[in-house]
């Protein structure tokens, strides 16, 4: 298929869905369009508000970015100690499910009181909600090497170390980078819910501000931001995983020869 | 590099009988016994398999299929312990029947992962392997990746993977099994001449009796499950052999009797 066939779809269903949405605004008038703005009141908010979105938009981009890297390191230093001892990954995995259950809020506020108004609060709320996702894929990356490839290893006296570094690791990448993906979109929602604690800009602080001053096109305004800077960084992730990952991308993609 | 003194990593001994090495390339496998308990029941491998390799030479094994083939091999290897009986051998390395190339190192990274396992760095594990891939018939392809090579090309690799390991004893499991006809003709050949310039003590399970009539000295014959060895059959014919010659042809139709297949 073309390019512009492949992106033809997408976009066809997107102005679809923009299009009720339009129509859906206009015919409960202008009360209900405090609470639902039309797209086009929100197309406006993202120009006329252009200057505030942006400058707060670098904000949210930076926690995000941090936020990720931080979870990306946490994520694989504990797959990598799940996967070399049993009882931790007994121990811990539970706990690893149960802190996913909590709501971020209502511990912001204490993460705030332990770590003041600065970024690290916000790092930390991003860290937490979307690690869990690399810790789960990587550890299923590691996990699911082939047991003859490890006998293999042994014949050829590989200590636990070489064995790791040769054949495992490289073969979690893929997982690493799953989670990674996955991390992205949970990560911009967590942004969000820190800002919403002890903050003074950035896009959450934006949406929190706009909605009780009934400026609802400035908040879904900062909420489209907020989703095509998620799908750049999906992108942005994926494209890594064709680049450093080709073997990869190659073996889930076209048949290999 | 030696292969003597570099097997403790690899070898779990059983508590009660060490496993012993033997120096000189040779295996003895003295009526071992290996069940396996599975969910349901248990499941007899191997019941007094006997199975004695001289050094450099080259012992086929064929038996049907779940007659504890692998398991013999992965005995050999020191990958597990026999239950009952002994199972001696000098180092040996394994040759998987999937050629388990690693997707995301090229065909001469491939060939020195037994190199890279000891620790040997990089480029000294690339210049090891260089002029064998040469000799292989792989020269061009040593930054190709596992995925461009072909069928035949992979198994090569794989062969001189486990060739660099060192050790003395190469044990070879069903190698050919997953390549079309013509190239697994082409790789019984190329084989038999590497062992030829490249003695090594080779135990190479099979279920193709053409396969070990070409390739091997002598041919052992398994029992279904549980594995023990029934029949030996010497091929003390000069190499290349060819399919088609009476002499080969017969020994064939040996070993298919000795399985029980009417040919």
């Amino acid at each position: 298929m073309s390019r512009v066939r492949r992106l033809l779809a997408p976009a066809l269903l997107l102005a679809a869905l923009i299009g009720i949405w339009e129509l859906y605004v206009d015919l409960h008038g202008s009360t209900f369009s405090l609470i639902l703005p039309a797209p086009h009141q929100v197309a406006e908010a993202l120009y006329t508000d252009r200057g505030l979105l942006w400058s707060n938009f670098l904000v949210t981009a930076k926690e995000v970015l941090l936020g990720i890297l931080l979870a990306t390191l946490i994520g694989f230093v504990l797959a990598v100690a799940i996967h070399f001892s049993p009882l931790l990954r007994r121990a811990a995995y539970p706990l690893l499910v149960a802190s996913q259950a909590v709501p971020v809020v209502t511990f912001a506020p204490v993460l705030a009181f332990w770590l003041g108004f600065g970024l690290l609060p916000k790092l930390v709320v991003i860290a937490l909600v979307s690690f869990f996702s690399i810790v789960v894929t990587m550890t299923a990356g590691l996990a699911a090497v082939d047991p003859d490839l490890l006998k293999l290893m042994r014949t050829f006296d590989a200590s636990r170390a070489r064995t790791f570094w040769h054949v495992e690791l490289p073969s979690a990448l893929p997982g690493l980078l799953t989670g990674a993906k996955i991390a992205v979109a949970v990560s911009v929602i967590g942004a969000v819910f820190a800002e919403w604690n002890g903050s003074n800009s950035g896009l959450g602080y934006v949406i929190l501000q706009s909605l009780p001053q009934l400026l609802s096109a400035r908040g879904v305004a900062a909420v489209v931001i907020l989703s095509l800077f998620a799908i750049g960084l999906f992108s942005t992730l994926a494209l890594v995983e064709r680049l450093a990952l080709p073997w990869a991308y190659r073996s889930s993609g076209e048949p290999a020869r | 590099m030696p292969a003597k003194g570099v097997s403790t990593g690899m070898i779990e001994a059983p508590v009660q009988e060490p496993r012993e090495l033997k120096d000189d390339g040779s295996v003895r496998v003295e009526l071992v016994s290996r069940t396996f308990a599975t969910r349901r029941a248990a499941v007899d491998a191997l019941a007094g398999m006997t199975l004695h390799v001289s050094p450099r030479e080259v012992v086929a094994v064929v038996g049907p299929s779940g007659c504890g083939k692998t398991t013999l091999l992965e005995l050999i290897c020191g990958l597990q312990k026999p239950d009952s009986g002994r199972a001696q051998a000098a180092p040996a390395a394994l040759m998987p029947q999937r050629d388990l190339l690693l997707p995301w190192l090229t065909a001469i990274d491939n060939a020195g992962l037994a190199l890279r396992a000891r620790g040997v760095p990089r480029a000294e594990a690339r210049r090891a392997a260089a002029p064998w891939l040469e000799r292989f018939g792989l020269q061009g392809f040593e930054r190709t990746a596992p995925a461009e090579l072909s069928g035949g090309m992979r198994q090569r690799v794989s062969f001189l993977r486990t060739l660099l390991a060192g050790k003395p004893v190469l044990a070879l499991d069903e190698p050919f099994a997953a390549l079309d006809a013509i190239t697994r003709h082409e790789m019984q050949g190329w084989l038999g001449h590497v062992l030829e310039s490249e003695p090594r003590t080779v135990v190479l399970v099979t279920h193709d009796v053409e396969e070990a009539v070409i390739v091997a000295d002598r041919v052992v014959v398994m029992s279904p499950r549980p594995g023990r060895a029934v029949a030996e059959i010497e091929v003390a014919l000069p190499r290349p052999r060819r399919r088609t010659d009476a002499a080969v042809v017969a020994l064939r139709e040996q070993a298919l009797a000795a399985l029980g297949v009417d040919a």
